[in-house]
């Protein structure tokens, strides 16, 4: 115990979104009042006496102690008011299981699941997910996605509301419709991660603490039996690679690398053993799903010393297939780029050209079109597509690599 | 040494609405603090009080009369206490001022009147 009382980071808001999903699936959805306040009165209590009393030593079971005992407490009273039968079967539950966080494990990946229910939209699913299994709070959710603190919380009264009306049981779905909530978990896990690393808008590029949740989330995902499939350990992979290269990504000042110029010694060597080690259980099945086609791309760079060393015709190979079962305009995006390394700058302008009604709002696909035509010495077009970029939606770091790219060109 | 009290008033329902990381960093804080006092030998202890009015006791003639405490109208309450050594309310105050708590409420010192007797260790 450290005698500072010092916390694990994040330790609070990981074990708010642990027994808030762990009442909840003992309680069922319609008790998700209960739930979040005997969450949040446990944290309140415990910032109320600890600097009385000091740390406890295990600061989780505590917590998961005190939130159990007040959601008793409230049961009994109500149950005592209103003889609600409902109330009752919760309480036989409630009382019947141990409070430790030992068994919460299953309780988040039920919530998961339960969150990520057809009859929600994406954006729900995702709010919901932050919200009731990750333990973010309204605000935090809102800074994340750049929306209004309003807005998130409509969106999970809204879903909560849904899920209550519907009766959705909180539980890893039977082993029949298991596939299909499977991706969609996986896909709001994977949006979460994509928020993290790349943020919209805003003075920060990276979200450290959205990529850990979504590597915490997938990874639990991917340790067990029924719902580590090839595809989860995919989708750990590709963002243990993702995450390896994090350090390099902005040089001291904050400014963006791109991959070609970032310092590859400062690629997490541990992140990108762990990345290997899943996409070698990933290749186990017989489903080739895009996020095993990704981790491969990204298991590429990972392994390349530097740029020129890459094995571009491979990445091509790969983007390749994905274009062929989910082709996307982005994804046309970075495979234009490798046909450029593969096949020359002008077959690679060739492969932008019929992506423009649809990327021209994304400075992504002005500022490689910028990059193409500096690669051929056309300096005005590149100008012009560097001012095209700039006028996209983009966060800071990335509005002044552009500015910075535009520069260089008028000097 | 001399020890002094320091009471901590607080207004109630002022973290409500405080996300799990935030509340995590004010205890972080409390802990520092608390640690701090530990191995500069000052901290005494420190309690914290229940979230009741409490009872007020007067007496009113022949009888005490009991009232409950004025928790439930009150914007103020005594939320608890801390007992520090310092030799002087220069130094007391100065130590106060580093409290967590002065972020979230007031703090009184008053010094601990031992009268000549010997003070505990």
């Amino acid at each position: 115990m450290d005698e500072c009382g010092g916390l694990v980071e994040h330790l609070f808001r990981q074990e708010a979104g642990r027994l808030t999903s762990g009442l909840v699936r003992r309680l069922g959805p319609a008790q998700f009042e209960l739930a979040e306040e005997c969450v949040q009165d446990s944290l309140v209590r415990a910032l109320k006496l600890w600097p009385h009393q000091g740390t406890p030593p295990n600061p989780a079971g505590w917590l998961a102690t005190t939130a159990h005992r007040l959601a008793l407490d409230r049961l009994r009273r109500r149950s005592t008011l209103q003889r609600i039968h409902a109330d009752l079967a919760g309480l036989v539950r409630l009382a019947a299981e141990p409070a430790t966080p030992a068994d919460a494990l299953d309780d988040q990946l039920a919530m998961m699941f339960g969150a990520c229910h057809p009859a929600l939209n994406r954006e729900a699913q995702v709010a919901l997910t932050l919200k009731v299994v990750c333990g973010f709070s309204t605000a935090e959710i809102a800074r994340a996605f750049l929306a209004e603190e309003t807005a998130i919380a409509q969106r999970i009264v809204r879903a909560k509301r849904c899920l209550r009306d519907d009766n959705v049981p909180i539980a890893v779905p039977p082993e029949a419709e298991l596939p299909a909530r499977l991706d969609a978990v996986l896909q709001v896990i994977y949006l979460l991660f994509n928020e993290g690393y790349s943020a919209h808008a805003g003075d920060d590029l990276v979200r450290h603490d959205l990529c850990e949740e979504a590597l915490r989330l997938s990874r639990l995902l991917a340790s067990r039996q029924d719902t580590g499939l090839p595809k989860a350990h995919a989708l750990v992979a590709l963002m243990f690679f993702h995450a390896s290269r994090l350090p390099a990504r902005q040089n001291g000042a904050g400014d963006l690398l791109r991959l070609a110029d970032q310092d590859r010694s400062l690629w997490d060597r541990r992140l990108m053993f762990a990345g290997l080690r899943h996409l070698d259980q990933a290749s186990e099945g017989a489903e080739l799903t895009t996020f095993h086609l990704e981790a491969g791309i990204a298991a590429i760079h990972a392994q390349a010393d530097s740029d020129e060393a890459t094995n571009w015709a491979m990445v091509l190979g790969l983007y390749d297939q994905l274009m062929a079962i989910a082709p996307t305009p982005v994804i046309a995006l970075n495979r234009a780029v490798a046909v450029m390394r593969v096949h020359g700058v002008a077959t690679g302008m060739r492969q932008l050209e019929p992506l423009k009604p649809s990327l021209d709002g994304l400075y992504l696909y002005h500022s490689v079109r910028a990059d193409f035509h500096t690669r051929l010495g056309q300096i005005a077009c590149a100008e012009r597509e560097y001012t095209a970029a700039l006028s996209c939606p983009c966060s800071e770091p990335e509005r002044r690599f552009l500015q910075c790219r535009l520069a260089a060109l008028q000097r | 040494m001399p020890q002094f009290m320091l009471i901590l008033f607080e207004k109630p329902g002022d973290f409500a609405s405080m996300s799990p990381d935030q509340i995590q960093k004010v205890i972080e804080k409390y802990g520092s603090w608390g640690a701090r006092m530990a191995q500069e030998n000052r901290m005494v202890g420190g309690h914290k009080l229940t979230e009741d009015g409490g009872r007020k006791l007067d007496r009113s003639g022949a009888k005490v009369a009991v009232t409950d405490g004025p928790y439930a109208e009150a914007k103020e309450v005594v939320g608890g206490i801390y007992i520090l050594r310092a030799k002087d309310y220069a130094e007391a105050t100065e130590l106060a001022k580093t409290c967590p708590h002065i972020d979230y409420g007031r703090i009184e010192v008053r010094e601990i009147d031992f009268m000549g007797q010997p003070e505990p260790a």
